[in-house]
């Protein structure tokens, strides 16, 4: 599996964010994209899920055989807006998404006690830190599996023990020949090639 | 495919009825609008109970539009949207299965309540079972003329008045045919069939264009 940027340009309000974008990712391997707050960094994560129109060039995912898939479908987003809702249980809203992303891979508890969050398993998300809910929303990456990991700021409001956790994920899963493209800010502790956007 | 839109349904039910889920909302407005609609009409029972059947449909339309806002914003805000819009199920369906759930939460909750409220204007029971058959079809053809105004104000906060200028011109054809029903049925009246089909039609003919134009909408937001 292969993920490949040819050309691609976004505009977003009128601005042309960036253009000429192009790089791949193979199986295994993952993208740090980089670059100045307000420089496209979402809006490529966007693109790249399927969710985003460019204004042109193209985004498609290649199966070992050189057929294409369907990016939304192939593809994790955890992003800033976590589609955690706050009025159901941290059980109900894993349970969600493993039906309503399908594949289902390991258990919303099993999900949760890999990110050491299992003792919420049966609150509200309402109660829940921000660090924590940050780990619900990251949980949805082993409710379901998809080689494509699209992280936006993954490791924004977690501890250090949270962040130790979320490399060792990252790096099992491209053990197991997933592929991450992830923007932020800091080093993610795994191995990357970094994509710049904008000047900055 | 369907697990999928069945856990969605059952998940927008859940939400409806927990705490800030629009479940009471809509016919508690409903209670109000019928409760305090004799002191400003007087207490003349042959006046109410003629207006009755009108007032009941009158009255659903308008608990209608409340919380048809949140159809979709609830979902556009926190990312949920985007996240079933990578689930592989088409759009249609997510908006029709939406439609669907919000419907039975707050639609079909208001046909079931119309007789009751209808007995405090003094409606005969003949009409009051009409004005409720008339109300379950009726409803969903007003939800799903909803869902586009909700689609296409999803990215507005306080998209609500937006929102009813938007559809309550849609909604104008089906009052005209739900009051009809509701008035056909009546003691006395000629033929309740006819209307209820034509309603029922509209009702149809919404949740195809609610839950193809909704999904338009949706796909088109910046």
């Amino acid at each position: 599996m292969r993920l490949i940027v040819s050309e691609l340009a976004c505009e977003r309000g009128g601005r042309v964010l960036f253009s000429g974008m192009g790089f791949a990712v193979a199986k295994g391997e993952a993208a740090m994209l980089t670059g100045p707050n307000g420089a496209g960094k979402t809006s490529l994560l966007s693109i790249l899920a399927g969710l985003l129109k460019p204004l042109s060039g193209a985004a498609r995912l290649e199966d070992a055989r050189g057929e294409e898939s369907d990016l939304s479908e192939e593809a994790h987003l955890v992003g800033h807006r976590d589609g955690v809702k706050s009025q159901l249980l941290v059980s109900e809203n894993l349970q969600f998404c493993q039906k309503l992303l399908g594949s289902p891979w390991l258990s919303p508890r099993e999900a949760l006690a890999t990110l050491g969050l299992e003792h919420v398993l049966g609150l509200p998300c309402a109660y829940l830190s921000s660090g924590q809910r940050r780990r619900v929303a990251l949980a949805r990456l082993l409710v379901s599996r998809r080689p494509l990991w699209l992280l936006d700021e993954p490791t924004a409001a977690l501890d250090l023990a949270s962040r130790a956790l979320l490399t060792k994920l990252m790096a099992d899963h491209l053990a197991s020949g997933g592929l991450i493209v992830a923007a932020s800010h800091e080093p993610l502790g795994i191995a990357t090639q970094e994509i710049r956007i904008g000047e900055g | 495919m369907t697990r999928a839109l069945l856990a969605l349904v059952g998940r927008d039910l859940k939400l409806a009825t927990r705490i800030g889920g629009g479940f009471s909302l809509g016919i508690v407005f409903y209670l109000a609008l019928v409760a305090i609609l004799p002191f400003a009409v007087g207490p003349d029972l042959n006046l109410l109970s003629r207006i009755g059947p009108a007032v009941l449909w009158l009255g659903a339309l308008l608990s209608t539009l409340i919380g048809l806002d949140r159809l979709f914003q609830a979902d556009e805000e926190d990312g949920s949207l985007d996240l079933m819009r990578m689930s592989g199920v088409p759009l249609e369906a997510i908006v029709a299965a939406k439609g669907m759930a919000h419907w039975l939460a707050s639609g079909l909750p208001l046909a079931v309540a119309a007789p009751l409220f209808g007995l405090m204007l003094g409606v005969e029971p003949l009409a009051l079972l009409g004005t409720a058959g008339s109300l379950v079809p009726g409803t969903i053809a007003l939800t799903f003329t909803g869902a586009i105004g909700a689609a296409l104000t999803v990215s507005l906060r306080r998209g609500g008045m937006l929102l009813s200028i938007l559809v309550v011109p849609l909604m104008v054809p089906i009052l005209i045919f739900g009051a009809a029903t509701a008035e056909a049925s009546r003691p006395g009246a000629l033929n309740f069939t006819l209307p209820f089909l034509a309603l029922t039609a509209l009702a149809l003919a919404a949740v195809v264009a609610g839950s193809v134009v909704g999904a338009a909408a949706l796909r088109a937001r910046p």
